[in-house]
Formats: C-alpha cells, sequence, structure tokens
C-alpha cells in the first residue's frame, strides 16, 4: 500500500505527466459517494474528524437522496513508487437527465472507475454513461463495491464486468467505500492504468467548462479542466461561444475546500471566478480562452442544453405567484437548463410553464421550490415538445396541449428516446407488454451474465414521462432500471383531448394522446373528475372532446341536501365552528364558469389520485 | 367520547364570567338545560357526552343530584356577581343520555331545586327526554304532579330492522304505551324520529312517520342521521359492513316527513321540528335558535349567557370532583367576534319559520336566493329571510351565501 504523499504537487506548475483525471460512473446507491469520501480521507486532504459523510455532495435533497447533481472536482495528492501525483477526481452527475452534463464531465478525464455494487450488479443507467465513457476512449478500471455486505455476489458481477468491458474477472478490483478495504489500491491503479493527460503547453489557453454552480457569496464558480496552454489569476479570459469576457478574479483548485492558485496548466482542473452572477453566462462544454491571445478555434462537443419535458408550475396558494417567481429566478442562477415563462391556467391559475431536461430535473427543481422556498406546488402532467403542421402549412412547437392549433392539423411529430431497460430475465414478457402498450418498438436484447436482460426499445418520449417508470417498477418488484436518450422523431396519429366543465375548457387537464388512446384518456379523465368534483347546485356535465367532437360524458348531479343537524344540548360553538370551516373550504374552491372546483380536487385528479379527502 | 370541548379561554376556577354579559340581560328570557350523562348501552350512532355504567370511571349516578345541587347553587353565585339580574326560568329541559335513567324523585329534586334557587315561571315548560322502555304509569305521574309538563320520546323508528341498526333496544309497541301514560299523566307528548339510518328505506321512513302520526301528539321532531366520527356506526360504515348514507335519499324523507306532517296537521317551525300550534312549540328549542340565556348543568353541557358561551368539563368524574373542590366544573368559554357572532344569527334565526331580518344583508344574494328557490319571495319583501322546503334541506349553503358579502 502506498504512502500518503508528504509534498503535494503545486498547481501551476505540474507536469502534466504527474496529473491523472478521473471519474466515477455508477448507479445511485451504488456507493459512489462514500468511495469519494473515503479517498478525501485517505489521501489526507480531509481529516478524519472533519470528514462529513458524503463531503462531496453539497445540497440536501442530493444527500437524502444519494444523488449528486452538480458534479465538481478535488484535488488530491498521491505516492506511488517514491513519486507524488496530482489525481483530480471529477464527480459526475448520475442521472440519465444530465447525459449532457455527464458527457462534458467525462471529456474532462482520460480515465474512468466503472463501480458497481457487488449485490446488485450493474443497472442500466450505469450502462449508458459506461457507454460514453468508452465513446470518449476513457479508460475504465471496473471495481465492485460493498463487498462487506452479506449479499454480495463478487464472482458473479465481476464476472459480469469482465464480459462487458473485457479483461479477466480476477483483474476487477474489491473494494469498500465504507471500510476502505482495497481504496488504496485503487489509487495505485488510477496512477498505473490512466494516461496522464496530453496538451500544447505554448499554443493560446483552451479550457473546458464542465460545469459551474452559483454561489451565494461569491457569484459563479466555473469548473474547467486546460486542454491546451495556461490560464493565470488576473488575466481577461473570454468564453468562445459568446464572446463575453470577464475578468479572472480568483483561479485555484478545490481540495476539497477552494485553494486559489497561480493559475492552472496543461492536464489541470480548478475552478475561475469572475464575479458574474449567472450560470448562463458560463456554460457548461464552452471553451474559456485569454482574451488578449485567443485560441482560434473552440473545443469540440458543446451543445445548449434542450428542455424535453415540460410541465406547468403553479402555487396551491395563489398569493405564492410571486415566491414562486422570484425562486424561480434563484434557481435559474445555478441552472442553466431552466427555463419557464409565466403561464396562466383557469384551473390552477397563475403560474409558469417550465422546461426540464427530463423527469427527474422537474423532480428536482420542483422539490428544491418546496424545500428552500417552502411553497407548495401542484405540478401539471408532464408533457413533451410536439411539432405541429397546420393546414396552411405552418409548423408550430407545442410544449403546453392548451397551445395546440385549433382547425385542421395535417402532420404532428414527436420526440422519440432509444430506451434501455435492464432487468431480471423473469420479468421480460411483463416488460414487453408495457412497452407496447406504449407504443414501444423492440430493437432488441442483450443476455448479462446468466439472468439479466438489457431490452432496447424505440419509444416516443411523451409515453414515458406519464407514470411509466412507476409501472416499470412496480411490475418488476422494482428489479428493472431504466435509460433513455434521445433518438430524433417520427409523425404520429396524435390528438388533443380537452376536458370540459359545464361546457368550460378545463386547460390543466387537455392532452396531445395517441387518437387509439384518446378514448380511454377521456373516460379516465371525466370518471375521475365525477369521483373528484363535489355536486353543486346545478347539475354539472363533465365531458371529454376531441375539437367539438364529445367522446365521453359523465355527470354530476345537483345537490339537494346541505344541511347541519340538531345542535347538541345548545352547543352552538360547534354548530358555528362547523360553518366557518365551511366557508374556509369554499373560499379555496378554484371557479370554472360557475362550477367550485376545491383545488384538491385538481391536484388529485393530476396525480391520478381518486380520493379526495372530505373535509 | 362524544366530540371534543370547542377549544376557547380557559374558564378561573370560580367560573366568574367576563363583565358585560348583564347587559340588556332583562330583554332576555332565562332557561335551564340540566344534561343527564347516563345511559344503559350505548348506540352505534350516538356522540353525545354519554357513559353506560362500565365507563363511569368513580363517578356516580347515585350522588348525581347532589353534584347538581351543587352546579345550581354556584350558577346562582356566578350570575348574581356578574350582575345578572335574578330571572324566571322561561323553560327547563332535561335531556341525555337517558334522563329517565334517573328515579322520577332525583329528577324531581332537581326540579324543585332550580325553583328553589332561579324559580319557574308560571306555565314554565318543563321537558323530559323519555326513552320508551323506561317509561311507566307511576313514574309519569309523579313527573307531571311535580310540575313537568311535556315528554320528548325517543321513538326514533316504527321499523324493527331499522331499530336494529340504531342499536336501539325498545319495543315499537312499547312506544303506544309510553305515549299513553305520559298524556294519561297530562303532559304534553313529541315524537323524536330519526331518518337515514344506513339500509333504511323510502317505505320504511314512511311507516315510521304514519306510525308517529297515528300517536296523534302535538309535536314531532325528525333528525337526518349523522354519521359522527369516533361512532360504532362510522366504523362498521368506514369498514364496509352498512352501506353509506344517500344525501338524495335523505332529502326524499325530508320532504317527505314535511308533506305527511302537513297533510296531519303539523306546520314547520325549525328545520327540523313540527307542531300542530304555535303552543305546542318547544319553547326551550326556540331559545337556543333566539340566542336567549340558558345555563346547562351537568358534564360537557353548554351554556349561554349575553353573549358569552361556556362549556363544562365533560367526564362525570371530572365534574363531580371540580363541584366536590368548591370550584367551577366549566372548562371553557369565548365570547364570539362580531364577524362570528353576525354568523351565528344568520345560522340561527334562518332555521326558523319567522327567519331573520333581512336588514344588512346583500340584496343581490338574496335575490340569488330568490330566484334559486331557496328562500321566500313574499318574506324577502316584507324583510324576513325565510327558508322554503328547497331552502330547509340547504339551509347551510343559504347561511354561506348570506355571510359571504
Amino acid at each position: 500500500m502506498s504512502p500518503r504523499a508528504t509534498k503535494p504537487l503545486q498547481p501551476a506548475s505540474t507536469d502534466p505527466a504527474k496529473i491523472r483525471n478521473f471519474c466515477i460512473i455508477a448507479h445511485i446507491d451504488h456507493g459512489k459517494s462514500t468511495l469519494a469520501d473515503r479517498m478525501l480521507q485517505i489521501t489526507g486532504i480531509v481529516d478524519d474528524r472533519s470528514m462529513r459523510a458524503q463531503y462531496l455532495d453539497r445540497m440536501d435533497i442530493e444527500r437524502e437522496r444519494g444523488i449528486t447533481i452538480k458534479s465538481q472536482a478535488v484535488r488530491m495528492p498521491w505516492e506511488l513508487d517514491g513519486e507524488t501525483y496530482a489525481l483530480n477526481m471529477i464527480d459526475t452527475p448520475g442521472h440519465v437527465d444530465f447525459t449532457y452534463e455527464v458527457s462534458r464531465s467525462l471529456a474532462a478525464c482520460e480515465g474512468a472507475i466503472l463501480l458497481v455494487d457487488a449485490a446488485q450488479g450493474i443497472e442500466a443507467q450505469t450502462l449508458a454513461n459506461l457507454y460514453l465513457a468508452m465513446e470518449n476512449d476513457l479508460t475504465i478500471i471496473p471495481v465492485l463495491n460493498k463487498i462487506d455486505l452479506p449479499a454480495a455476489d463478487p464472482e458473479k458481477y465481476a464476472k459480469e464486468l469482465a464480459d462487458l468491458i473485457g479483461g479477466k474477472p480476477e483483474d476487477v478490483l474489491r473494494v469498500s467505500g465504507k471500510t476502505g478495504i482495497g481504496v488504496p489500491e485503487l489509487l495505485d491503479l488510477v496512477v498505473e492504468k490512466i494516461p496522464a493527460p496530453v496538451g500544447n503547453a505554448d499554443a493560446p489557453a483552451r479550457a473546458m467548462i464542465f460545469d459551474s454552480v452559483y454561489d451565494a457569496y461569491r457569484g459563479v464558480i466555473t469548473y474547467v479542466r486546460v486542454i491546451d496552454g495556461a490560464l493565470k489569476p488576473r488575466e481577461r479570459i473570454q468564453m468562445m461561444s459568446t464572446k463575453a469576457a470577464h475578468e479572472l478574479i480568483e483561479i485555484g483548485v478545490s481540495s476539497p475546500e477552494p485553494i486559489p492558485s497561480q493559475g492552472l496548466g496543461v492536464g489541470e482542473v480548478g475552478y475561475l471566478i469572475t464575479g458574474v452572477k449567472d450560470v448562463r453566462q458560463s456554460k457548461v462544454g464552452d471553451t474559456v480562452t485569454d482574451y488578449a491571445k485567443p485560441a482560434s478555434e473552440a473545443l469540440p462537443g458543446y451543445t445548449d442544453p434542450k428542455a424535453m419535458v415540460f410541465s406547468g408550475l403553479y402555487p396551491i396558494d395563489g398569493s405564492d405567484y410571486p415566491v414562486l417567481r422570484e425562486a424561480l429566478d434563484k434557481l435559474k442562477l445555478s441552472d442553466a437548463s431552466l427555463n419557464y415563462e409565466p403561464e396562466t391556467s383557469v384551473a390552477l391559475g397563475f403560474g409558469f410553464r417550465c422546461g426540464f431536461l427530463g423527469l427527474l430535473h422537474l423532480e428536482i427543481i420542483t422539490e428544491r421550490l418546496e424545500r428552500e422556498f417552502g411553497l407548495d406546488l401542484i405540478a401539471t402532467a408532464p408533457s413533451v415538445p410536439y411539432e405541429v403542421t397546420t393546414e396552411d402549412k405552418k409548423t408550430v412547437t407545442v410544449t403546453n396541449p392548451s397551445e395546440y392549433p385549433s382547425g385542421k392539423i395535417t402532420r404532428v411529430s414527436e420526440p422519440l428516446v432509444r430506451a434501455g431497460i435492464l432487468t431480471p430475465k423473469d420479468y421480460v414478457g411483463t416488460i414487453m407488454e408495457l412497452c407496447q402498450s406504449r407504443r414501444g418498438n423492440l430493437l432488441g436484447m442483450e443476455y448479462f451474465g446468466e439472468d439479466r436482460v438489457e431490452m432496447k426499445y424505440e419509444i416516443p418520449l411523451g409515453e414515458i414521462v406519464f407514470d411509466f417508470f412507476d409501472h416499470l417498477k412496480s411490475r418488476t418488484q422494482g428489479y428493472a432500471s431504466l435509460d433513455y436518450e434521445e433518438a430524433g422523431e417520427q409523425d404520429s396519429d396524435l390528438v388533443k383531448v380537452d376536458i370540459l366543465l359545464q361546457g368550460e375548457q378545463v386547460d390543466a387537464f387537455s392532452a396531445i394522446v395517441h387518437k387509439d388512446k384518446a378514448y380511454a384518456y377521456g373516460l379516465m379523465m371525466t370518471e375521475r373528475l365525477k369521483k373528484l368534483i363535489p355536486r353543486q347546485q346545478f347539475e354539472v356535465p363533465i365531458q371529454a372532446a376531441i375539437g367539438a367532437r364529445i367522446i365521453a360524458r359523465e355527470t354530476i348531479s345537483a345537490i339537494r341536501k346541505d344541511v347541519l343537524a340538531k345542535c347538541y344540548g345548545g352547543d352552538i360553538t360547534r354548530k358555528r365552528k362547523l360553518l366557518e370551516k365551511q366557508k374556509e373550504g369554499k373560499k379555496r374552491m378554484k371557479m370554472v364558469g360557475r362550477v367550485e372546483v376545491p383545488q384538491e380536487a385538481f391536484i388529485a385528479a393530476l396525480q391520478g389520485d381518486d380520493e379526495v379527502k372530505k373535509k | 367520547m362524544a366530540g371534543p370541548l370547542p377549544s376557547g379561554n380557559e374558564m378561573p376556577q370560580d367560573g366568574a364570567l367576563p363583565a358585560g354579559v348583564n347587559v340588556d340581560a332583562h330583554l332576555r328570557t332565562m332557561s335551564a338545560y340540566v344534561h343527564v350523562p347516563f345511559c344503559r348501552v350505548r348506540c352505534g350512532y350516538c356522540d353525545f357526552n354519554t357513559y353506560t355504567s362500565t365507563e363511569l370511571r368513580g363517578a356516580s349516578q347515585l350522588t348525581y343530584v347532589d353534584e347538581l345541587e351543587r352546579e345550581i347553587v354556584l350558577s346562582t353565585h356566578v350570575l348574581s356577581n356578574a350582575g345578572v339580574p335574578r330571572r324566571k326560568l322561561s323553560s327547563v329541559f332535561f335531556g341525555g343520555g337517558t334522563p329517565t335513567l334517573l328515579p322520577a324523585d332525583d329528577l324531581v329534586k332537581t326540579l324543585e331545586l332550580l325553583a328553589q334557587h332561579h324559580d319557574i315561571a308560571t306555565g314554565a315548560e318543563v321537558t323530559v327526554e323519555a326513552n320508551p322502555d323506561t317509561v311507566t304509569d307511576q313514574y309519569m305521574t309523579t313527573l307531571a304532579q311535580a310540575g313537568f309538563t311535556r315528554v320528548s320520546i325517543g321513538m326514533q323508528s316504527a321499523v324493527p330492522e331499522v331499530l336494529k341498526t340504531l342499536d336501539r333496544s325498545h319495543n315499537p309497541e312499547s312506544v303506544k304505551n309510553a305515549v299513553h301514560s305520559a298524556r294519561k299523566a297530562g303532559l304534553e307528548v313529541s315524537i323524536d324520529l330519526i331518518y337515514g339510518a344506513p339500509g333504511e328505506t323510502l317505505e320504511q321512513w314512511q311507516q315510521s312517520l304514519e306510525a308517529a302520526i297515528a300517536l296523534d301528539t302535538g309535536h314531532v321532531s325528525a333528525y337526518a342521521l349523522i354519521v359522527e366520527e369516533g361512532t360504532a356506526l362510522e366504523r362498521k360504515i368506514r369498514r364496509g359492513e352498512l352501506p353509506q348514507p344517500d344525501d338524495d335519499l335523505e332529502a326524499d324523507m325530508y320532504e317527505l316527513a314535511d308533506t305527511l306532517l302537513s297533510n296531519a296537521g303539523f306546520e314547520w317551525y325549525e328545520v327540523s321540528n313540527w307542531s300542530k300550534s304555535p303552543q305546542q312549540r318547544s319553547t326551550h328549542n326556540l331559545s337556543y335558535w333566539q340566542s336567549n340565556d340558558w345555563w346547562g348543568y351537568g358534564p360537557g353541557a353548554h351554556s349561554h349567557i349575553g353573549g358569552t358561551r361556556f362549556w363544562n368539563v365533560k367526564h362525570p368524574a371530572a365534574y363531580a370532583q371540580r363541584l366536590a373542590e368548591g370550584n367551577s366544573p366549566a372548562a371553557g368559554w369565548e365570547q364570539p367576534d362580531s364577524q362570528a357572532q353576525f354568523l351565528e344569527k344568520i345560522l340561527l334565526e334562518t332555521r326558523i319559520r319567522q327567519g331573520v331580518s333581512s336588514e344588512g344583508l346583500d340584496t343581490g344574494i338574496i335575490a340569488s336566493l330568490i330566484s334559486d328557490g331557496l328562500i321566500d319571495g313574499v318574506s324577502a319583501i316584507q324583510k324576513r329571510i325565510v327558508l322554503t322546503i328547497a331552502g330547509r334541506l340547504r339551509a347551510d349553503e343559504v347561511v354561506r351565501r348570506l355571510t359571504n358579502s
């Protein structure tokens, strides 16, 4: 085992041959953060006492969910055979929604640790990231984690990993991030196996942004990997995509707390602070160069993040609208992929139409809004961007069913994804059934080891944004995992189904669905609303319609009895309180035309929950 | 068991009332309600403050009159300390629980104590609720001779299956005998009915109404069954052992009651009460709706004196202990603010036949209530808000709309 390095190498003057840049590819829960913690401890940059569990994950949500949302880079010294090295560990986001961010993190590395739970084996999402790493020509170090668990089956999964990436099962390193077993050996392997970065020190500076985060005190902190040349403190830098120039207020490395340095040289990884306040000015994938001596060509691979899932976010209490606006403005500072615009809904009042990278991104943003800003929110059913062409040959992008053009539609195209579902083989049948019902097209199946299969489907994104994952999990007792990537678009027979309450359209329930499912959707929503909407003073028809054609109808009959019984031995107080409560309940009603609908009914209908608690 | 007490201000140990309760006291009548919190068995639908012998935790029926005496004495002190003038009681009501579970002499003694400490007005209405099984000629005669004027008999239904659902143990035949005994003793008789028991049909309800009408009393009350949280009935419905009551069927039942009772010469004077003549209306009941003063004696009883509402501790054992220690049994009190007072006035007074004055109410809302058929247009022109039959069925909605401006 190697000793701790006693004299760490200085940033800005480190020979690239002594640098190793790597990341860890792992599934949620497979112990990436725990392993990273152990590395910080073993290399001595975090002392044992101040060790906070999962040091690298800063946000509460991340720690609770065990998901890393924002990647960071940590520089660790390590000694092997008398030589000191600088290891840069780049923490990658682990989820499918952040594929682009993952790809940029990977582009900043020469190698990757493939970390797999020795009791569970590889998961679909890890496969996707592994695929990206191999496409980026990264050197892969396969590692089984949690070997101290009683349920661990390292023999089985070592074979699986060896089959997957080539090599022998006995080459798969076995570690325990929890106890630290095997971790020093792993650091040695990183030095031995992963190539040193290569770049031209004399060329104009080019550094790739692989992450940028917003810090309330310091503004945007930009994480970069220097490819060519060098960046120095107090020089002016330029973002090559926008040509915007900024003063470098601070440059340094994380270890893991930020430490200012004399600059960053070829192959080095560190952070920049320019005083800008909005992450949009420091975009992931962009190239940073020297303003005075700019590079002629940007690094390849930069794209703007594209929203794939849209949802309306509304405060449950209408008076919280300004709070929601402020909260989104704040989140935007740290999340360049979040976009939104104001939207009004008959059913839900004032809110925002938000675009997200994917479902998890939506969930994380909603949760952060609720947790960090104390908001109570309702999200409309997620929608995807449709390209709709009307008779007059105009094509519009529809991200909200209520914006669907009226009149004759000649063509609708919808986004497709290629989905990989990794599952124990016993569930293949039930998954096929599910995917078929969601208009999936089976592309192929591949066996992993003896009992696991990866099923590849082409499937409309619109079919998986709505409760697909829940169904997948419940049909497979939670064993199946899902990953997907964009796969172009296709023309489909899609229609918009509207839901009408006493003739008034309830925008929040309009949906764009396949023609064959329109009736089922209409029936489900009208039945659901009939159960949820209390009876009114008059009869209320609930209809589902495609254009002017009614496809389903339910009726809520008028209320006839609305009176409390006797007063109990003169307990007027109780009676008054009951009425006060009723009146309070009425105040929270939303009006659709003349129909009073409790907000909870809308929420329950959107959540597919038929029971509204009677007040 | 029963629903929880309201949350209010804590009552001082001596039960002293806040200042101002005496203002205009001479314009209000004074009544007494006596709660008898004992039952032989608990009916499945009931969430009233009542206890079977095993639930009494040391409290005893045997000493109950002594405890009532302590509270009666205390009430006269509290009232005179608050500057409320002594007023003769215009009505007394013994409710429960099952008041007739006490020996007739206990009821008589309690009435005597009230007379001794408050005085009772000439012609005052003195009512006792009675379970048909507990009524005998002897019992009724004893009460009538002591000054009781009225008995309210808990018939509930004439249909054995319905009585069984309600856990009522009496034989439908015994109602006739009870009415006969009461009448022989010279007492006015009222019949209490419940409709909307799970599984009860409109035909069964008609049977009960006809049976009640055939008893030829001057007064009938008909209350819709309310499934109260925490009752055995609610649990049975939740578990699917009994069907959920149906609001539409209950509306049909109410309409049927009003029709049959009207045809038999009754007239509604409160949403759930009908009488053959104005003289046969329950004075005591009306005093609640008209916000007069009353003192409620006994565990969990509620009182209203000059705009202040207060209530006693619920359990008979706690009640007895407080009185034994020389303290007031009152647990809390409240003075509704002007908005709550407005709501109370509307909710109480719209329920009675003479209705509430339309003064100060929103004319637009009144017009919409007339056009929706919930209040009587002619009365509205004469400045009274009087419910139509549809309005009686939706009285709460009317109150919410009237108080929304």
